[in-house]
C-alpha cells in the first residue's frame, strides 16, 4: 500500500499549505462580500440574533416570497449549530478549506497516478488547470457562484448537476487528451458540451435582494481565488510527488 | 520494468502489481470524494454552517 501512502501524503501537505492560503486570500477577498451580502437577507445568518430568529425567519420569508417555491427550502434552521461571527467563523473556513484542498488533492492525485504519477511542478500545474475546469469552470458556467439571500433551484437537483457536469467535463477531457483519434476526441468535446445542452437547474425567477454589482464581484474574485486555488494545488503535488514517492518506496 | 530482473533496486516497485496500484488509486479516489461530500455537499445542518463560507466560495451548490 505504499502508492495509497504516498497519494494520501502528497495530498495532505499539498492540501494543508494549497488551503490555508487560499483561505488567507478568500477572508480578504470573497468573505467579505458575503458578509455584505447577508445584510441582505435580514442578518437571518447572524447567531447574534437568535433571540430574533423567529423574526428574521418570517421577514427573510417575505423577502424571498416572490421567488421560486422551490428557493425556499433552504432556511437556515435557528435549532441548528454555528460557528459565532468572527474568529470562530473564519476558523471553520480555514478547516473547511484545508478539508477541501485535501479532498481535491485526493483526486488530482489518484487521476494523476492512472498516467503514471507527476514528475514535476510543471505537469502538475497543467491537471491543476484540469481541475479548474472540471470542478470551477464547467459547473460555474451553468451555475455561477451565488451569494446568501440569492433564489436558487432545488438545492438536490444543483448538486446533481454539479457532479455530473464535473464528471463529464472530465471524462470528456481525458477522452480529448489521451483519447487516440479524432473521433475520440469530437466524443470528448460532446461530453463537455452534453451537460450545458441540458443546462442547469434554474429558480422560476432570478429577481434577488442582492444588487448585481455585488454578486458580479463575487463571482470574479471567486473564480480567479478558485484558479490560484488549482494553480497552487496542482503546482505543490507535482513537486512533492516525486520527493514523497522516492522516501515512501 | 520487468519485474523478474533480480535487481536490487527494483526490489520496492515489484511490490506493485498493476492491481495494487488500482487498488490504492481508488481507495484515494472514495477518500477525497468522502471528504468533498462532507464539505461541499452534505445536508447535515452543523456541517452546512461550519463550511457555509467555504461552499459558498467554492461555489457548491447551497441555500
Amino acid at each position: 500500500m505504499s502508492l495509497f501512502r504516498t497519494i494520501l501524503l502528497v495530498a495532505l501537505v499539498a492540501g494543508i499549505a494549497t488551503g490555508v492560503a487560499s483561505a488567507a486570500v478568500h477572508l480578504f477577498t470573497t468573505v467579505p462580500l458575503i458578509l455584505k451580502a447577508e445584510t441582505f437577507e435580514g442578518g437571518e445568518a447572524a447567531p447574534a440574533a437568535e433571540a430574533q430568529a423567529d423574526a428574521h425567519v418570517h421577514a427573510s420569508t417575505e423577502a424571498h416570497s416572490h421567488a421560486a417555491g422551490a428557493a425556499d427550502d433552504h432556511h437556515h434552521d435557528p435549532e441548528a449549530w454555528s460557528p459565532a461571527d468572527g474568529f470562530e467563523r473564519n476558523a471553520f473556513t480555514v478547516v473547511a478549506s484545508i478539508l477541501t484542498a485535501f479532498g481535491f488533492g485526493l483526486l488530482l492525485v489518484a487521476a494523476t497516478e492512472l498516467k503514471g504519477g507527476l514528475s514535476g511542478w510543471r505537469e502538475g500545474v497543467l491537471w491543476g488547470l484540469a481541475g479548474f475546469a472540471v470542478f470551477t469552470l464547467a459547473p460555474g458556467l451553468g451555475l455561477p457562484p451565488e451569494l446568501p439571500a440569492m433564489p436558487a433551484a432545488d438545492l438536490m437537483a444543483r448538486q446533481l448537476w454539479w457532479i455530473g457536469t464535473a464528471l463529464a467535463t472530465a471524462v470528456g477531457l481525458a477522452l480529448l487528451v489521451y483519447g487516440r483519434s479524432p473521433l475520440l476526441a469530437a466524443l470528448g468535446v460532446l461530453v463537455i458540451l452534453a451537460p450545458h445542452l441540458i443546462g442547469a437547474p434554474q429558480p422560476d425567477s432570478h429577481d434577488s435582494p442582492i444588487p448585481e454589482a455585488l454578486h458580479h464581484s463575487f463571482v470574479v474574485a471567486s473564480v480567479a481565488v478558485s484558479f490560484l486555488f488549482w494553480v497552487l494545488l496542482g503546482g505543490l503535488s507535482g513537486w512533492l510527488r516525486p520527493r514523497l514517492g522516492a522516501a515512501a518506496a | 520494468m520487468n519485474s523478474l530482473n533480480a535487481h536490487p533496486h527494483s526490489a520496492a516497485a515489484a511490490t506493485e502489481t498493476p492491481a495494487s496500484r488500482a487498488l490504492a488509486i481508488t481507495f484515494a479516489a472514495l477518500l477525497g470524494v468522502f471528504v468533498i461530500g462532507g464539505v461541499g455537499f452534505s445536508h447535515i445542518a452543523a456541517a452546512h454552517n461550519a463550511a457555509h463560507d467555504v461552499r459558498h466560495v467554492n461555489a457548491f451548490p447551497c441555500h
